[in-house]
This record gives C-alpha cells, structure tokens and sequence, in this order.
C-alpha cells in the first residue's frame, strides 16, 4: 500500500511544478525563525544570520534533497535529457538528419528483407502440424526429386509403414467450358486422402469420400473460395451444380477454406481426382505424380526415408523393367515449398545486415566527431558535481532519440520497400510462392526490428560514453584541448573507416560475383536463333480432335493459316517450347548393343518438318523431317549433338534403329538427321540427349508454336492468336511471348536479376557510406593538423608533398581496407556457391576490379580534403588560436 | 557538555510523528527545536536531513502539510499528524518498547553476572 502512495505522490510532482518553489520557501521561513531565536538570544544580526546559516549547511542541497523525494528523479532527468538533446539537434540539423538517414537506411533494408525471410521461411505453413508433412519423390541420377508414376505410389502407400496417410497430386491446366466458350483454368488433380493428408477441410461442402474404389465415384470437384466467389458469388447453391472441365463433366462438391494455398501447384482453382483411366496412370513406368505424406507420431524423418528406400529397393527387384534404376527422395514440405528461394533469401538477408553493420559504424563514427566537440561542455558539466552515470545517460538519450527516429523512418521505409520489392515479382512466378502473399512487418519482423534499434542504441550509448570516459574531463578544460583528443579520434576513427572498407568489398565483392552470374547465365549458348521468334502454346478440345488424322489435319491448318500472316517466314511446333523444361522424357535402347536392363533416359520432342528451320537450327549430318514423314512411312528420328556423342560416339549414327527398352517393333524408329543442341531446359540445366519424331507420325492435341517474322514480335502475336481463333474457337492459346521475353523472363533468369540487382543496391550505398565516413575521417584528420601543414609550407614543403601527406593517409586506410576487405570476401562468398553460375567464388576479375573501383573512389573522397589542406595559408595555419 | 550525538535517520521519522502527536500541528523549525528539548539538548537535529525527512513522511501520508501563519506572523508551512500516521506512531512505539524490553534483560543480565 505504501510504496503505490509514494510513487503517486512521487508522480503528482513530476507534473507540478510547486513543489519546488515550496520548498524554497520552507528553507527561507526555517532560516528566519532560526535567525529570529538567535536574535533573542542575543546576537548582532550579522552573527545571527550566520549561524543560522552555518546550522542549516547548504540550502540548495538541502532543496535538491527534498526534490529528489518529491518527484521520480530519473523521469525527470530522462524528460530534461531529452529536451536538451531536442534542442541540441535544432541546433545541428545536418548532423541528426544525416545520422537518421544513414541508420534509417541500413535498418529499412534488414527489416524489409527480414520481412520475406519471414514469410518464406519462418511462417509455418498453413496445414495442421506442418512440420510433419513430406514430399516423397522418385530419384534417379539426372533428376534427384523427381516425380512417381500411379502404380508406385499405389505400392509406396500400401507397403509404408512411416507414414499415417500419403496422398498424391500433380497441377493441371484444365480447359473450362462454360457455354460455347473454353479457357484455360488452372487446377490440380489429387487422390482422396489429398486434403485430409494436409489437414485442411472443405470450408462448405465435403470433401471427396475417402472409401471404396476411387476410381468408381463419380467425378467430383472442389473449388477454391476465391473461385467459389467469382463464379457462383459465394452462392450455397452452387454446391451440386456441374462444372465442365476438359470435356469431362464433374459435380461441385466443396469449396475450400479462403485463402488456402498449396505451392507446389501454384494457384490451382479447380481441384479433380486423379485420371484413373489415362494411359498414364496404368503404366508403371510412366511418371506424372508428385507426392506428399504425413510421418506417424514418434516417427523421425532419417526413419521414414530408410523405409522408404527399402520399398524402392524392392520394387526396382520386381519391376525391374520399369524401376530399375529408382530410388526414393524424402524431403520435408517447408524445403519443397520455399527452398527455391531460400539461399537468395539468406543471401540478400546477409548483404542487408552488412549494409547496417557499416551504417551502424558510420553513425557511430559520428557520434563520436561531435562528442568530441563537446568534451568542454563535458569537463564543465563534471566540474559543477554531476556524475559519471549522469553524463552518460545524457548522451545515451541523445543516441536512443537518433534510433528512435532511424527506426520509425526505417519501419516506414521498410514498408514502401516490401511492397515495391513485391511487385518485382512476376505474377506466374508468385502463384507458386502463395507464402509472399501476405508478407509485411508482421508481430516478428516488430520484433526484429525492436533488436535491431536495441543493438544499434547500445553502440551509440556505449561508444562516445567509453571515449569521453578515456579522456576523462581535465583534458577538456584546458585552452587548447586539442592535440590529445585529436589523435585519439584519428586511431578510433581510421579503424572504423577500415571496418566499413572491409565489409564494403565483401558486399561489393557478392554483387559482382552474382551480377557476372547473371550475365553468364542469359548468355548461356542456345545455339537456335531467339530473335524475332513468337512463341505460343496451343491446346485443341481433345474431345474433338481425338483421332490422329484429326490432330494432324489440324496442325496442317494451322501451320498453312499462320504462314499467311504478312511477314512472316517460317512456322514450327514442337511438343514443348524450347528453353522450357528438361522433362518429357521417354527410355530408349539401341537396336544391336548388349543391354543390361538400365534406363537410358532421354528428352523426347514430337517436332513439325519446318520446325528446326523456324529456329535456325544447325543441321550436323543427315536430314530435317519432310512433309512425307507420316504415318504410311517407316519411323524416323532425329537426334541432337548431345544424343549422338553420349550413344554413338566415334560411329555414325545416321541410319541406326533405336526403341523401347523391350525393343518393340512397333516402336522402333531410324535415325534421320543429327541436329545441333538446341536447349530444351531452363538456362542452368545441362543440355541433355534429345530425341525428335515427326508431328506427323506422334500427333497430340497440345502444341508449342514458334513464327518466325520479319517484324516485331509483339505487332504479329495478336495476329497470330486470332488466326487461332478463326480455325477453331475452342482452341485455348497460352503463354504468348516473344522468344526473348521469355527467356529473360524466366524463373532462373528473373531470380537471378533480381539477386544481383539487389545485391548491387546494397553495395552501391555501402560504396556511398564508406565513401563518405572516409572522406570523415580524412577531413578530420586534416583540420587537426592544419597547423602542422602551416609549419611545413613555411619550411618549404610545395602543395604535391602536402597533398602527399593526406594521401599517403587515406591510401594506407584504403589499402588496409581492401587487403583485409578481399581476404574476408573469400571466406564469405563461399556461402554463395550455391546461387553462382559458371563462376567462381574467387574469380580473379570481380577481385581485382572489385578493389580498383574502391580504391579509385576512396582515393577521390580523398581528394576533397587532400586539396583543402594543400591550399591552407600558412600565415593563418600558424596564427596562435 | 556531553557530545551531541547525531540523531540517527531511522529513529528521526519516529522522533518527528511523536513530537507531531504530542504537540499538534507544528513547523519544520519548530518540530527540529522540539525534538532538540526533548532529548534534555543531548541530540543535534541536521536541519538539512529534516526536511528530506519530512517530505517522505508526507509522500507515505503519514502527515499533511498546509501552509499557515505562526505565532510573530511569518508564514510557514506546518505538519500534522493524519489517522494513518497515529495508527502508525502507536504501532511503532509498541515496537520499539518491546526491542528495548529484550535488550534490557539481556543488559540486566550481563550486569548481573558481572
């Protein structure tokens, strides 16, 4: 009960300013009665007075004493602290506003990427016990995450004994048809258990039924709410009502909750059961599944994986013509999910927090030049009683007002940054991280932030404190307090500049290597003509063109339509477009060579004649396909450079015959022509062996269309896409780009930009702050001996060896700067291996130009203070001050 | 003349509220003076400690002050006691009679041994 009575007494007078004058007055009526009892007992006033005063002791302290109980003197010295420090900052503007700046800029980049590192990586995903969920995948040598063919997955799930339940899905374009008009969805087929495995219930309806045979049920389909709203406006009614999906008719069953996301199928809307009845789903070795399971209770991840082997292994003994060769891959969802863009993350998180490191400094630094200028108004403040602690509390509110503001600033900075930073994104690629969508200064990234300003507040604190506490006061009264604190800062202040040098180098050293990267990366050899090529994908209603005559009667229409489109000069398809994807794979052995049952794996492309024309492919031996290659002719194939070397090497492969692994007649082609190896993959995979058949003799429904023109790309595509649409309306057209735009624009090459701009904006202001705290540093040190300069001209020294002088300064700073600035790049980029591409992480280029470009704008903040000091006067330089 | 002794910090607050209690409302002067004549002047009261003093009795609300005019008519501030602080001076003196009634027996009976 007490002491609640005394801190409300204590509070009222913090906020009146009475009780002070009280006092006063108390002391003063305590004198006169003590005056007035003397003078009865008989001394002169003068005595009287005296003695009174002498019994009292001193009244101020006698004042203070009562003030310091009649109010919470440490709110109230923090309250004056600040007023003070406010006054003093109105006095210096360009100090704070540079502090806050510089501070707010380092904290507005660690906040903003903490922010998506947050997002990607610490948020748990949003299914029950998330950390329980695994991706199960096939592995084989070329592709080490692969995905499962149905039968596998049907044994994996039955024969498992890790995991509670398995389920498996793969994303599907699926065509819409609403009416007389089709379009494309995006959707993803899975088996029963799919949601149940994830923990994730319909949100409206139920979902698909978990018992009997699925392939029996009727045909069902869940929506997403999103869809749910759009299409039927959140309707109960749409529950039940049909939904036309690829010909197919399927009932709505369910709706899943808002907001549910499963990245590993982007923004899948509609979601169907697996194609029981595709070809397929019933050959074992053929792959189009991915999948997920969730481990048993006590179960640990290293024990489901060795199970899982176990299974593969057995499966390989009794399949060996389909599994020979397949091993198992467990890996946890959370990695599957964002461990695409994990090592930029860290990454740019480290070139973020080194960025801070050197702001840090550079604040720091100066707090220390202008406590320097204080230590008079220090030493006097010491004299008149105040202590050590209160001193230092002065000037650590001084910093915490500098962080509070750096902090706001950076907070709000931070926000603008995560946004702009979100809309780099490209929409395709954001559907498969639905993690970034709400990505923000979440209650954690607060946090972070909250340690970041604490960690910074502390340096400030602790630094001018300790140096003002080496110096100590006496130093600061004297007349000319000049020589010792001068040389002091310059011992502290080199080392600081030498710090923000070393950590610029390793930020300048990552960008450049990155940036290389990139560059190595969109120059990666194509060896097909990119230029002025459009390139479209194009599905028919399979429901309509289901023969092969069809497809192919098709394909020549299309092919004859888009030739007349005026400038236009050549016209291909192929089963995928090129620089897309190192998948569609078929196994193939060699008529005539021993085999040993092991998978041959390969690409396989079903090409139009002018298709390799179309892109400007080289042609190596043989012949492209003709009009003639169909299906009355034998079988042909080509094969490109890569083919040829890894299975034929040092033979001629024109006029083999190749197959299946069974060697099937009626699969076995001759090899026609060798072509160059144009890229089928992403721009960092490895060209593989590839094998073309002719449209004609392999048609298919779907086709990647490439138009060769003379003009721009994006004059003719329009035309393209409605010569489509007039063959046939139900024909559903994607992806159409020019062939540059989508090579730039693809994922690898996006994520790559993207690091390396980054990176080099961080290095960039990194550059600028170390630029500027040398230049600091180099000012500094030359006003401090601007005398010195005045006796040496006066002895004879020309303006050269002045400006040697500074420089020779400066040079060794830099020089330290960069030597130790390289060594720590090396132990540092090493970490980035992962993200480089065709470079090394100690490429000899990015070093030394690294270190010219330093040294050459170090030397340039140099040059600024190196002149004004050689054009000191010497008579003013020696005027006694 | 014996030493003044200083007058301890502890036993001030209490020296202060049983003065308060005995003479009714008083100054800081006055209560200082009392306090002095009741100890037969063998105390020496730190005028610069008292008012400190004063002020923390007045924080806890054992006493309340208002300002007033005394006897030659110069303004002062006088203190008086609140019901807290006569609950408070008799739970204190009880307090310290019962320390000094151990101690004493424990005196007595060195002296007897003696």
């Amino acid at each position: 009960m007490k002491p609640f009575r005394v801190l409300l007494w204590r509070l009222r007078g913090l906020f009146s300013n009475g009780r002070r004058r009280d006092s006063q007055e108390e002391i003063e009526s305590h004198l006169q009665f003590h005056i007035d009892d003397n003078l009865r007992a008989g001394m002169a006033l003068d005595e009287a007075r005296r003695q009174a005063v002498l019994r009292l002791g001193s009244t101020q302290g006698t004042v203070e004493a009562c003030r310091d109980r009649n109010t919470l003197p440490l709110l109230e010295n923090a309250w004056q602290d600040t007023r003070f420090a406010i006054r003093q900052f109105r006095n210096n503007p360009a100090f704070a506003a540079t502090a806050i700046f510089v501070l707010a800029l380092g904290l507005c980049g660690s906040i903003a990427i903490f922010a998506f590192v947050d997002a990607a990586l610490l948020k748990p995903l949003p299914y029950r016990a998330p950390s329980e969920l695994v991706s199960i995948y096939e592995s084989i040598p070329t592709c080490r995450e692969c995905n499962l063919s149905y039968p596998d997955y049907l044994d994996w799930k039955r024969m498992n004994v890790s995991f509670s339940s398995m389920a498996a899905y793969a994303g599907r374009l699926l065509t819409l048809t609403s009416g007389p008009a089709a379009k494309p969805v995006r959707g993803a087929r899975v088996s029963p258990g799919f949601f149940r495995t994830l923990g994730v219930a319909p949100a409206i309806g139920r979902d698909f039924p978990d018992r009997g045979d699925p392939a029996a049920a009727p045909p069902a389909v869940l929506i997403s709410y999103r869809k749910w709203m759009e299409e039927f406006s959140g309707s109960s009614r749409a529950l039940g009502r049909a939904v036309i999906l690829g010909g197919n008719s399927y009932t709505l069953i369910g709706v899943l909750p808002p907001g549910f996301r499963f990245a590993p199928v982007g923004a899948a809307e509609y979601w169907i059961p697996l194609d029981y009845n595709g070809s397929c789903e019933k050959r074992r070795g053929c792959h189009n599944l991915y999948a997920v399971g969730r481990l048993k209770p006590g179960v640990s991840f290293a024990a489901a994986g060795a199970n899982m082997k176990r299974i593969a292994a057995g499966l390989e003994q009794q399949f060996p013509d389909s599994n020979k060769g397949q091993a198992s891959q467990l890996v946890p969802l959370t990695e599957t999910v964002a461990g695409r863009i994990k090592p930029i993350l860290i990454a740019l998180l480290s070139g973020a927090a080194l960025l801070l490191l050197i702001a840090t400094v550079n604040v720091a630094s100066l707090l220390m030049v202008r406590s320097e200028s204080r230590l008079r108004e220090i030493a006097i403040r010491s004299a008149l009683g105040a202590g050590r602690t209160r001193i230092a509390s002065q000037l650590a509110t001084e910093s915490f007002l500098l962080v509070a503001a750096a902090s706001l600033a950076g907070l709000l900075g931070a926000a603008s940054c995560i946004r702009f930073l979100l809309s780099l994104v490209p929409a395709d690629m954001l559907a498969y991280m639905p993690f970034l969508e709400d990505v923000g200064l979440t209650s954690r990234v607060l946090a972070f932030a909250a340690i970041l300003s604490c960690g910074a507040a502390a340096v400030f604190a602790v630094s001018p404190a300790l140096h003002i506490g080496e110096s100590g006061g006496a130093p600061g009264l004297s007349e000319s307090s000049r020589g010792y604190s001068g040389t002091l800062w310059r011992r502290i202040g080199g080392r600081l500049v030498v710090m923000e040098l070393t950590t610029t180098v390793v930020l300048l050293v990552g960008a450049g290597l990155l940036s290389k990267s990139l560059h190595k990366l969109l120059n990666v050899e194509l060896n097909f003509a990119p230029d002025r090529i459009v390139s479209l994908l194009a599905v028919a209603p399979g429901k309509v063109y289901e023969t092969p005559e069809k497809q192919v009667a098709l394909a020549k229409r299309i092919v004859a339509l888009l030739s007349t489109i005026p400038d236009v000069q050549a016209v291909g398809h192929s089963s995928d477009l090129p620089v897309s994807t190192n998948g569609d794979t078929t196994w193939i052995r060699i008529a005539g060579r021993p085999y040993n049952g092991v998978h041959n794996e390969v690409l396989e492309r079903q090409v139009s004649p002018a298709y390799f024309s179309a892109l400007s492919v080289r042609l190596i031996r043989g012949r492209f396909f003709s009009e003639r290659d169909d299906t009355s002719q034998p079988k042909v194939a080509i094969i490109n450079r890569a083919f040829a070397d890894h299975y034929f090497r040092g033979e001629d492969a024109i006029g083999k015959q190749i197959g299946d692994p069974a060697l099937k007649p009626e699969n076995m082609h001759q090899i026609v022509g060798i072509v160059d190896n144009l890229r089928e993959g992403p721009l960092d995979q490895d060209i593989r062996p590839a094998l073309y058949r002719p449209f004609y003799q392999l048609p298919d429904v779907g086709m990647g269309l490439v138009v060769q023109t003379t003009q721009a790309e994006s004059a003719v595509l329009p035309q393209v896409v409605s010569a489509l649409n007039k063959i046939d309306g139900r024909i559903i057209t994607l992806e159409g780009a020019s062939m540059q735009s989508k090579i730039g624009g693809s994922s690898s090459a996006y994520l790559r930009r993207l690091s390396a701009s980054l990176a080099s904006a961080f290095a960039g202001a990194a550059l600028l702050l170390s630029a500027v705290g040398l230049y600091g540093v180099i000012s500094y040190s030359v006003r401090q001996r601007t005398r010195e300069v005045g006796v040496r001209m006066a002895l004879g020294a020309r303006k050269g060896n002045v400006y040697a002088l500074v420089l020779r300064e400066a040079a060794w700073l830099v020089a330290l700067g960069i030597a130790l600035g390289l060594g720590a790049s090396l132990l540092a980029t090493r970490f980035l291996r992962d993200l480089l591409f065709g470079v090394q992480f100690w490429d000899p280029l990015v070093l030394a130009s690294v270190a010219l470009v330093l040294a050459a704008i170090a030397l340039a903040a140099a040059f600024l203070p190196a002149r004004r000091a050689a054009s000191v006067n010497p008579v003013n330089a020696l005027r006694a001050e | 003349m014996p030493e003044k002794k200083d007058v301890w910090q502890g036993t001030l607050s209490l020296m202060i509220l049983k003065t308060l209690e005995s003479m009714g409302p008083l100054h800081g002067y006055g209560i200082a003076r009392r306090i002095e004549q009741t100890s037969g002047d063998l105390l020496a009261v730190n005028y610069g400690t008292l008012y400190p003093a004063l002020v923390k009795l007045e924080s806890e609300g054992v006493i309340a002050s208002e300002w007033g005019v005394s006897d030659n008519n110069r303004k002062a501030k006088f203190y008086r006691l609140t019901r807290a602080g006569h609950k408070q001076v008799a739970r204190e003196t009880r307090s310290w009679e019962e320390t000094s009634a151990i101690l004493g027996r424990f005196l007595d009976a060195g002296k007897a041994a003696s």
